[in-house]
């Protein structure tokens, strides 16, 4: 017995020129804003782009973005909704406000039923915001993207940090492509984290300091870009 | 028109299988439906006879629509997936990811949504026959 969807995939995202996972170990270290700032960023730079929850369970990006009232269009395919300039794919479109509980297996589903559905078209850059760890969707992604490149957020805690390092052991070994790593919400001075991730041969990208204002822009992203979180990813966007 | 990716996907799937196993022609693909994605047999059907090109050209497709079984991990009670207790939107949804029962669908018998689908899922190629 033959699962069909896995064939459609590769034509699915055969128009997307650049793949960026945005993924982190630890859970809470802010991947989801750093995603979805980081695709508006890239919007607003004139690129086409496309922002892919797949934190299935927990999905944000919609409430960072403010995103309500729309749904894919059908036509031979599911069609992403243009959202602020991207187009945005996410489960809450189907789940609304309630719980996923989905185990590890229905991940992969929800997952190979989404990739093999969902209708991108040309896109410069792809921006899929991760569920925290080394789990389903990163394994399923690394199985069936041949062209993905990892965006990984760290903080500046050795908690998370312990966590990244082990994701990037992992992708080097597997020979997976790693733009850079981002330390966010940083609260100190130290070049810790920045040293320990250029030790590992990596590229840092940037630190983006610990913003209180950030909680006042969730769901306004004309206010979100104008904070200094939006601006320190409009460096790292740059070195992209 | 969803029927359509997953017809595409088929198509792609069965000429991936007869080009492996060095078939000239396909003349028969064996299809299993899962009743849990209330895929539109018709539309699917109309959609593989327009899609099937190559050696798939004269291929037949036979659609068996197959019972979602579900069991619960909590209580371990077994039922059987009823479209007639959802309402349209919710079937919708489960019809384009059908890991959304989860969300909307709890076990009759103790309430979890922590379940397993047994069977009757998604769609899966059960065989693609030809002549060499």
């Amino acid at each position: 017995m033959a699962d069909p969807r896995i064939s459609v995939i590769n034509e699915r995202i055969k128009e997307i020129r650049n793949i960026i996972t945005v993924s982190s170990g630890k859970g809470g270290v802010g991947k989801s804003l750093v995603a979805s700032t980081l695709a508006l960023t890239l919007t607003k730079k004139g690129y086409s782009v496309g922002l892919f929850d797949l934190d299935f369970t927990s999905p944000s990006t919609h409430v960072i973005l403010g995103i309500e009232g729309v749904q894919p269009k059908e036509n031979k395919g599911l069609v992403p909704p243009s959202v602020h300039g991207l187009k945005y794919m996410s489960i809450v479109y189907y789940s609304g406000e309630h719980a996923s509980p989905l185990r590890g297996v229905d991940v992969s589903n929800a997952l190979i039923e989404l990739l093999a559905i969902t209708k991108w078209g040309k896109l410069d850059f792809l921006v899929v915001d991760m569920p925290p760890g080394i789990g389903d969707a990163t394994l399923d992604l690394l199985r069936l993207i041949k062209n993905i490149k990892f965006l990984i957020v760290t903080t500046s805690s050795l908690l998370a940090f312990e966590t990244v390092r082990k994701l990037i052991s992992l992708l080097k070994a597997l020979k997976v492509p790693i733009i850079g790593i981002v330390e966010n919400m940083k609260m100190n001075n130290t070049k810790s984290i920045q040293q320990k991730v250029q030790r590992l041969g990596v590229t840092f990208l940037g630190e983006i300091p610990f913003d209180i204002k950030i909680e006042e822009s969730i769901g306004k992203t004309n206010k979100l870009l104008k904070t200094i979180f939006a601006e320190k990813i409009d460096e790292i966007a740059s070195k992209i | 028109m969803h029927e359509w990716a997953l017809a595409e996907a088929i198509i792609t799937t069965a000429s991936q299988i007869a080009e492996k196993e060095g078939l000239n022609e396909v003349t028969e693909v064996k299809i299993k439906v899962g009743e849990l994605q209330q895929v539109e047999k018709d539309i699917l059907e109309f959609a593989l006879s327009n899609l099937k090109s190559g050696k798939l050209h004269k291929a037949k497709f036979q659609i068996e629509t197959m019972n979602a079984k579900l069991k619960c991990r909590v209580c371990g009670n077994q039922w059987f997936f009823n479209k007639e207790n959802l309402d349209e939107k919710t079937s919708e949804a489960i019809h384009f990811v059908p890991e959304i029962a989860h969300t909307y669908i709890q076990c009759p018998k103790c309430g979890s949504p922590d379940f397993e689908i047994l069977e009757g899922r998604g769609i899966w190629l059960e065989s693609v026959k030809g002549l060499k």
